[in-house]
């Protein structure tokens, strides 16, 4: 039980700390995105900001930083892993960023620096970080939605996409 | 790379989408779903009055959401003609999964075929006979008079024995009360076919004889009593990735300890202590280490048993319980016989079975308690769950009785949190008319196709080839029989029926096998067949089932099937039509005439001829009824219709009434005698590892449909095998290298996949796959009814190449839960 206070604590913390901010973000895009629609057709893809998360300086090796992609309310983790993996940036090619959202019903979460893999709190599914997310075990129908990022030549890291449909959102930027 | 979709967006479904009722067509659990659909060319918008939801999706939608499904969800479907979204969701109302999708289930939508996004573009679209050297599309009525007039000519000259017969017998796809009831009318009914066998086994027969022996109906409890139960006793069930919502939604509840109230409620009176499990099985699954994460360890027994010792671990069970008494003496008295006889006859110390089973003395002492020992003086409420680790298992018969000995022993059936149950691999569909000319034990139909018996055979839905035992020799010889009908078809123009059906026939004497296979996707049976017809599946039909809890549901039609494929209920009734016109041209009209009364137009014609006139409770049943039940339906067997409703059974043998002459449940005999099947102590003795195998969470069956799934493909591209590290660097193996299995039975592949917490020499490989079939390398051994036993199989491994590309780019790391 102790383990399930736990997450719904964590669980409301996550959403509370994006949901505050959310109202506000959301309503300035699409105040934003309705005047371009006028002007210009609407694009085939969804239109992901481009927002820096840290500097690779910032970073320390399995010590994940709180991040939040493509907007407040969608939570995330940015991790040196500190072995090269397929996807990775950075120097060392060993930068990631994964939605921390269980692509099967949302519960937030833990990374476990242990083996490098996300754990699900709700159901037990298991993601791998140094295998793009890969499922190792669990109830989603997808791997975990990774961030792609861009490294500046000042070791800024941006993240400017994503890879997978984010739990509880029917489209990745929600203001277009 | 990992496999993604890079989908960054969906479809909304609009206000005023249509929504039907439908119920996964997986595994047993049947959870409900809905099928969303609406015009192709409309779309929802964000606002709540936009969208289908009524939910406002500007926002980030909370944990556990309605208002959210997933890119595997969506499709593209045609519905009577026109393109329409459809989004398949899990429907939240459902008791069965309360909103929760599989990842099995949660890609039916993906999984559905689409000629928009070309997702299962595998599926057969017409009727495909063998001509010109190759399968080509024909029309149906040519397909099926050349399927009947070589079953007319076979039976002439061999007898109805001649026709050999493979059939679903279950729910879901491929499956369902519609088509059970075809298949059974046409072989049962219209001819009395004996050489008849199951998807999965090699005769006719139950995999449960044992319980209903014994009066006592294999899914007696409801799901609901996983909730309410103090001790649940799972017995080779991994039921976490095979049962996956139902352990979610029910187990873990109990466990969590959040069905108290649940409890207090319904079982007013007693004390309810922390809830208990004990598990049963060679192999750490991930449904221990859930158990664990739920309960903590202390409450987790999970008994690690030498394979195929359940039967002298039960019966040593029953025996300590029975010296502390901790029986239902009451229960006995009132609604069992032969209790004295059994006890003694299973008579087994603890020592003994310690010695047999691997485990401790306290182990065995310590499961008897949680299982029966009382609670503050009131009788421990246990609940038991087994499948494939027993039913797959060792001497399949006595264990199966064994395990309802202690049940009935304890009280535990027909109560609030008990039951004795198997939990099942398909939802279930059955109704046929009487198989009683089959016989027991059952025609050994595989031996008999491996002997050279039969002249032709017609397949539904069942691929041998992946999912029977002494797989490879089975393949061999069926090659070589088709491929002689091969060769004469081949001798003569296709367009000269006469002339073909004469070469076809000379084939056959000369010792060939003419092969009619039904499917909705090609198999590798399907390889070697001679005609194909396609089939529709669940939702491309109308289609009713009952799940693990007896719970029945009609899955509504809400797509077309694939081009000219038809329900196999339909194509039963084509071939009655084709067989009474071929007896009727031969001048046979006695036989034409037992192929009369199959003018139905529809599912429901097959429904109603079927189910409602056959089944137990039937006449309450009508689709119009089962639409308004929705995902809910009633529990089997109906027995009133009131109100507008349904009115079904929670529990079967509440009454203590059970199913024999005298209404008292049987206790039996089950002496135990070490590895029963012939020829598996040898097997055991002469080689190293033993190959225990069963299946895995992220696929579905023999993945006839996830053969074509990016994201299965991605994650299982050929079957595991786990291994303990040791015995892998032993043999010079890393993650993800190609392995055969080999043993004097067969030889088949497998990925080496690194597992801490497999024993040594005990692997375990995923079953019935496409890329490498376990099957291969089971012996022919089985039970005095035919059941075979695929689980205590023991062979040879050895390296066949490093890691490919394939395999790779996998994740090799533990499937186990952890918080660090």
């Amino acid at each position: 039980m102790k383990r399930c206070n736990q997450m719904v604590e964590l669980g409301r913390r996550q959403f509370l700390r994006g949901g505050a901010t959310a109202v506000v973000t959301t309503a300035a895009a699409s105040a934003l995105a309705s005047g371009k629609a006028e002007a210009t057709p609407a694009l085939a893809r969804v239109n992901y900001p481009s927002q820096r998360l840290a500097n690779v300086k910032d970073l320390k090796v399995d010590q994940p930083v709180e991040i939040s992609y493509p907007d407040k309310t969608s939570p995330g983790a940015l991790i040196k892993l500190g072995r090269r993996v397929e996807g990775g940036v950075g120097p060392e090619g060993d930068i990631v960023a994964f939605s921390t959202l269980c692509p099967h019903k949302g519960f937030p979460l833990n990374y476990v620096a242990a083996d490098k893999s996300f754990n699900c709190p709700g159901h037990y599914s298991r993601f791998d970080a140094e295998k793009g997310g890969q499922e190792i075990f669990g109830h989603a129908t997808q791997n975990l939605a990774q961030f792609r990022l861009r490294v500046e030549s000042n070791g800024d890291i941006h993240a400017e996409a994503v890879d997978e449909l984010i739990y509880g959102r029917l489209s990745n930027v929600l203001s277009v | 790379m990992t496999y993604k979709r890079n989908i960054d967006r969906l479809p909304i479904p609009p206000k005023g989408a249509r929504v039907q009722n439908v119920v996964c067509h997986y595994c047993i659990v049947g959870c409900g779903y809905h099928a969303i659909t609406w015009d192709v060319n409309k779309q929802g918008g964000p606002l709540p009055d936009q969208n289908y939801f009524g939910q406002d999706l500007t926002k980030q939608q909370a944990q556990e959401t309605t208002a959210w499904f997933s890119p595997a969800m969506y499709n593209i479907v045609k519905q009577n003609g026109q393109d329409v979204h459809l989004v398949l969701m899990p429907d939240h109302d459902c008791e069965v999964n309360s909103g929760l999708g599989s990842i099995r289930g949660a890609r039916q939508g993906e999984n559905s075929y689409s000629e928009v996004t070309g997702t299962q573009s595998q599926r057969l679209t017409d009727p495909q006979v063998y001509r010109y050297s190759g399968m080509y599309p024909t029309s149906w009525d040519d397909a099926l008079s050349l399927v009947a007039e070589v079953t007319r000519r076979v039976i002439e000259e061999q007898g109805e024995d001649g026709l050999i017969v493979s059939a679903f017998d279950h729910g879901g796809a491929g499956g369902g009360y519609e088509n059970t009831w075809a298949t059974g009318k046409i072989y049962f009914e219209s001819m009395k076919i004996k050489n008849i066998r199951i998807h999965n086994r090699p005769a006719y027969n139950s995999e449960v004889h044992g319980t209903r022996d014994m009066g006592v109906g294999e899914l007696n409890n409801c799901y609901e009593d996983a909730e309410l139960a103090d001790t649940i006793v799972a017995v080779g069930t991994n039921a976490l990735e095979t049962q996956t919502n139902y352990f979610l939604n029910h187990w873990v509840p109990n466990l969590r300890g959040t069905s108290l109230k649940k409890k207090q409620d319904q079982l007013a009176g007693e004390a309810h202590p922390p809830t208990r499990i004990v598990i049963i099985d060679p192999r750490r699954t991930t449904t221990v280490n859930a158990c664990e994460t739920e309960s903590g360890k202390d409450r987790v027994l999970h008994l690690a048993i030498e394979p195929g010792t359940d039967l002298i671990l039960f019966n040593a069970l029953m025996t300590e319980i029975a010296a502390k008494g901790w029986v239902d003496k009451e229960f006995i008295q009132a609604s069992t016989t032969d209790f004295d006889a059994m006890v003694a006859a299973n008579k087994v110390t603890v020592a003994e079975a310690a010695q047999a089973t691997g485990l401790s003395a306290d182990q065995i002492t310590k499961a008897a308690a949680w299982i029966a020992e009382p609670k503050e003086g009131k009788r421990r409420r246990t609940m038991f769950a087994y499948e494939k680790g027993l039913i797959w298992g060792n001497d399949n018969y006595r264990t199966n009785q064994a395990l309802v000995n202690i049940a009935l022993a304890t009280g535990n059936i027909g109560r609030p949190g008990g039951g004795c149950v198997r939990m099942g691999g398909h939802q279930e569909g059955y109704v046929r008319p009487s198989d009683a000319h089959v016989g027991r034990p059952a025609a050994y139909v595989d031996q008999l196709l491996i002997g050279g018996k039969g002249g032709v055979h017609h397949i539904w839905a069942c691929d041998h080839y992946k999912t029977t035992l002494n797989a490879l020799e089975f393949k061999r010889i069926y090659k070589k029989r088709t491929d002689m009908v091969k060769a004469a078809m081949a001798s003569v123009p296709y367009g000269d029926r006469v002339a073909l059906v004469n070469a076809i026939m000379g084939a056959i004497r000369q010792g060939g096998l003419f092969s009619v296979d039904v499917d909705i996707v090609p198999s590798k049976i399907g390889e070697d067949a001679h005609v194909i017809l396609p089939a529709a599946t669940s939702g491309e039909m109308n289609l009713t089932s009952m799940n693990g809890e007896r719970r029945m549901r009609l899955t509504e039609r809400y797509m077309d099937p694939p081009g000219n494929s038809k329900p196999d209920c339909l194509i039963v009734a084509g071939l009655a039509q084709a067989l009474e016109k071929s007896w009727r041209a031969a001048g046979k009209n006695d036989i034409a005439d037992k192929f009369k009364g199959y003018d139905w137009k529809t599912e429901e014609d097959a429904f109603m001829d079927g189910y409602n006139k056959h089944a137990g409770g039937g006449q309450f049943v009508t689709y119009e009824r089962l639409r308004v039940m929705g995902t809910n339906g009633f529990q089997e067997p109906a027995v009133d219709f009131k109100d507008g409703r349904i009115v079904g059974t929670k529990r079967l043998f509440a009454d203590g009434k059970f199913g024999t002459k005298d209404g008292k449940a049987k206790f039996m005999p089950t002496q135990w005698r070490g590895l029963q099947a012939e020829g598996k102590q040898q097997e055991k003795d002469k080689f190293p590892f033993l190959i225990n195998n069963g299946r895995a969470n992220h696929v579905w069956q023999s993945v006839y449909l996830d053969q074509n799934n990016d994201f299965v493909m991605g994650r299982w591209p050929v079957p595991f095998i786990e291994m303990n590290p040791s015995d892998m660097q032993e043999l010079g193996l890393k993650p993800g290298d190609l392995v055969e299995v080999y043993n004097d039975n067969g030889s088949t592949q497998a990925m080496a996949n690194p597992t801490p917490t497999a024993k040594r020499k005990q692997t375990f490989m995923l079953f019935a796959y496409p890329t490498g079939p376990q099957g291969n390398v089971v012996s022919k051994g089985v039970n005095e009814f035919i059941i075979p036993n695929y689980k205590q199989t023991w062979g040879n491994i050895r390296k066949i190449a490093d890691a490919p590309e394939v395999t790779r780019r996998l994740t090799f790391k533990s499937q186990e839960y952890t918080t660090g």
